[in-house]
């Protein structure tokens, strides 16, 4: 009997390209996708050296970072060239147009500022069925982890890699181990897939991760939506993984079934057949594995400068005084500082300025829906500021049809056109110093949301349910009213 | 990639733990379309005060450090985003090695693809660099590649690991795209065969 194998393995060896004694691996990237801040420099590095992209069309641009999230759709202020975009910053505005350059030179598909298919990258490429099960996937961005949500093998390299990928299809890569993370149970109302991932973290901390592969399973993985599972592999590098995955299923054929880039017809019928047979064999190994109970998990949150600095959203910030690791210790009260926060008391009631809704952990329609219907017929407090940034022009698109625009809008919120806003703060939408923030984002880093800025991270319910009481408040409480 | 063989420099401390890439370099110096004028962003949130002055207190303002080409600092340094400008930004500034217990991922792909030297120590010998630092900023280690070995000012040599493919690049200062670009046949053999 040949030995069990992980989704891991089998994608792996089945890319492998060349394996030489003392050297990594080449290994074949089936889907190479590009954004405009991490791209340019490797764009420039083809062209010193004579080289052409070797593959366009297993290479997709988009634009993301930098652009605004308002424009005449959803602005008075005109452009100053007349056309639909208002970008006042020179240096983001050459660095857009130069992804324009490139792709046209190099014949890439871009979904670019006009395409009604652009996005945030990790939002689009599971759009458009360009995601699938089996793919090696590869960005410029360390969130490309979000792909592995449909059993597929996908990571964030460099800009050298871009290049690399650029020029051959392939990258030099060592194996990475393999960890298996069960999330057992079945989850309380009130409680998401972005707690779930939030509670690995804090468990295992930033670092946990290093060096392998997540493997996502247990019964309220399977139990996710596609997009709750997008949630949960998008954070895997804030564990330290090199990537996330789950096991394709039912649930996943029926999200890509007739999406623009999938196989249809017959050709359909056998990609599955062949996704069939990706999930992990009985009993095969991984190099790590942990187990987490979902039945008592409550409504995670960060209160410190790193995703692992994150606990229940009832209990109390924890003291450095208790923290025996004397490096540990100079973490945490660094962090405490910078957050200006007392150690051991609860966050809840800590008063919120801005309330983000977006990023690639949460800005997909799933999470647009749950969080208007807990917003729908109340008021963002007074004191708060809210954003709400679709993560793809079609979800914008979906949203607006659904009318949940005009519900984010009853309540006081800003409704915004896709892009990473306030995930990156790269396009003006940015924390002001001293500000505290509850984010539906990925990074609580010193400054990642603008200069000076104070992050929580948490759920998109955790999020509003903050906004419309102007302070940290458990969803659960509003969702029983 | 200039090639890297040894090195003798002092060292600057930035004794943190889990030192994220946005801290490294913040996301508002990443609208550059070449490698240029990263080194003005390096660490600036910590660097730099609110009104644009220098931070007296921060490392990096010490005249004590100035010139030091190997930066000491705390686990898992590099976590976060998959900017490169990470190492552009460091090597910019005139830093060649950066040791530490332990590198994110790509942070280590990332150094190693520019000629920036990933040293991992074990904690106690972290420990030591970070007290002798501390007593005396003057304090010098050698770094030889070749025998993959960190000198300390006591001369107790501690090795640290590199594969020997990112070794040999970095010895002889070559672009790892070279020998990609050498499989090309076999990546249409691959293509061929597996229908792609
Ligand atoms: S939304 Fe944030 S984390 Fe996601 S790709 Fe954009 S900047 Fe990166």
């Amino acid at each position: 009997m040949s030995q069990a194998k992980t989704l891991f393995d089998k994608i792996w060896e089945s890319h492998v390209v060349v394996n030489e004694p003392g050297s990594p691996s080449v290994l074949y990237i089936d889907l190479h996708l590009v954004h405009e801040v991490t791209s340019p420099q490797a764009f420039s590095g083809l062209r010193q050296k004579g080289l052409r992209v070797r593959r366009p069309d297993r290479t997709v641009a988009t634009m993301d970072h930098g652009i605004p999230t308002r424009n005449l759709v959803n602005s008075d202020q005109l452009s100053v060239n007349g056309g639909q975009w208002v970008i006042q910053d020179a240096m983001a505005a050459k660095q857009l147009k130069q992804l324009e350059t490139n792709c046209r030179d190099f014949d890439v598909p871009l979904y670019g500022m006009d395409s009604p298919n652009r996005g945030i990258v990790h939002v689009i490429g599971p759009e458009l069925g360009l995601t699938q099960p089996g793919k090696t996937i590869v960005c410029g961005d360390s969130h490309t982890s979000t792909h592995g949500a449909f059993g597929a093998l996908a990571f964030g390299i460099g800009t050298s890699e871009v290049e690399h990928v650029l020029a051959t299809q392939t990258l030099l890569q060592y194996r990475p181990k393999t960890y298996r993370v069960n999330f057992a149970g079945a989850l309380p109302p009130g409680v998401t897939a972005k707690d779930m991932i939030l509670a690995l973290i804090a468990k295992i901390g930033v670092g946990g991760g290093t060096g392998h592969v997540f493997e996502y399973t247990g019964t309220a993985v399977s139990q996710l939506s596609m997009e709750g599972r997008m949630t949960l592999c998008n954070m895997s590098i804030e564990g330290g993984g090199r990537a996330g995955m789950v096991a394709p299923d039912d649930t996943t054929f029926e999200y890509i079934a007739g999406r623009e880039f999938v196989p249809k017809g017959a050709a359909w019928e056998q990609a599955i057949a062949q996704w069939r047979a990706l999930p992990s064999d009985e009993g095969a190994a991984y190099d790590k594995e942990v187990t987490i109970g979902v039945d008592e998990l409550e409504p995670m949150i960060t209160y410190g400068t790193n995703p692992g600095m994150g606990m229940g959203i009832s209990t109390a910030v924890p003291d450095p005084a208790a923290e025996a690791d004397l490096s540990k210790r100079a973490s945490l009260q660094k962090a405490l500082d910078y957050m200006n926060l007392p150690p051991g008391k609860p966050l809840l009631g800590h008063p919120v300025d801005v309330v983000f809704v977006g990023s690639c952990t949460n800005s997909r329609i799933s999470d647009l829906r749950q969080a208007a219907a807990l917003i729908d017929g109340r008021k963002v407090a007074a004191s708060t500021r809210m954003l709400v940034v679709p993560g793809s022009e079609e979800v914008r698109r979906q949203a607006e049809a659904e009318g949940l625009h005009h519900i984010f809008m009853a309540a006081g919120a800003e409704w915004r056109s896709a892009g990473c806003s306030m995930c990156i703060a790269m396009n003006g939408d940015q924390l002001q110093p001293g500000q505290y923030a509850v984010s539906t984002s990925n990074r609580n880093f010193e400054g990642r949301q603008g200069a000076g800025g104070r992050t929580f991270l948490a759920s998109p319910l955790t999020a509003v349910a903050s906004a419309v009481h102007g302070q940290v408040t458990d969803p659960r409480v509003m969702m029983s009213q | 990639m200039e090639p890297f063989t040894t090195l003798t420099s002092k060292y600057m401390p930035l004794p943190y733990n889990d030192v994220d890439t946005d801290q490294i370099i913040p996301a508002s110096y990443l609208k550059v379309t070449n490698k240029d004028g990263l080194a003005e962003g390096l660490f600036s949130r910590w660097r730099y005060q609110s009104d644009g002055s220098p931070d007296p207190e921060f490392a990096l303002n010490k005249s004590d450090h100035a010139g030091a080409r190997i930066l000491l600092a705390g686990d898992n340094f590099g976590c976060g985003s998959s900017r490169e400008h990470a190492p552009w930004a460091l090597m910019g500034y005139g830093f060649r090695a950066v040791i530490s217990t332990s590198f994110a991922d790509i942070f280590r792909n990332n150094a190693l693809k520019n000629g920036l030297l990933p040293v991992a120590v074990d904690a106690q010998t972290y420990r030591q660099l970070l007290s002798l630092v501390e007593e005396e900023p003057e304090t010098a280690v050698t770094i030889n590649l070749a025998a993959q070995t960190l000198t300390l000012p006591d001369g107790r040599a501690v090795s640290f690991p590199i594969d020997a493919f990112s070794k040999t690049c970095m010895l002889q200062g070559v672009d790892q795209l070279g020998y990609l670009l050498k499989q090309s046949d076999k990546v249409l053999a691959y293509e061929k065969a597996a229908g792609k």
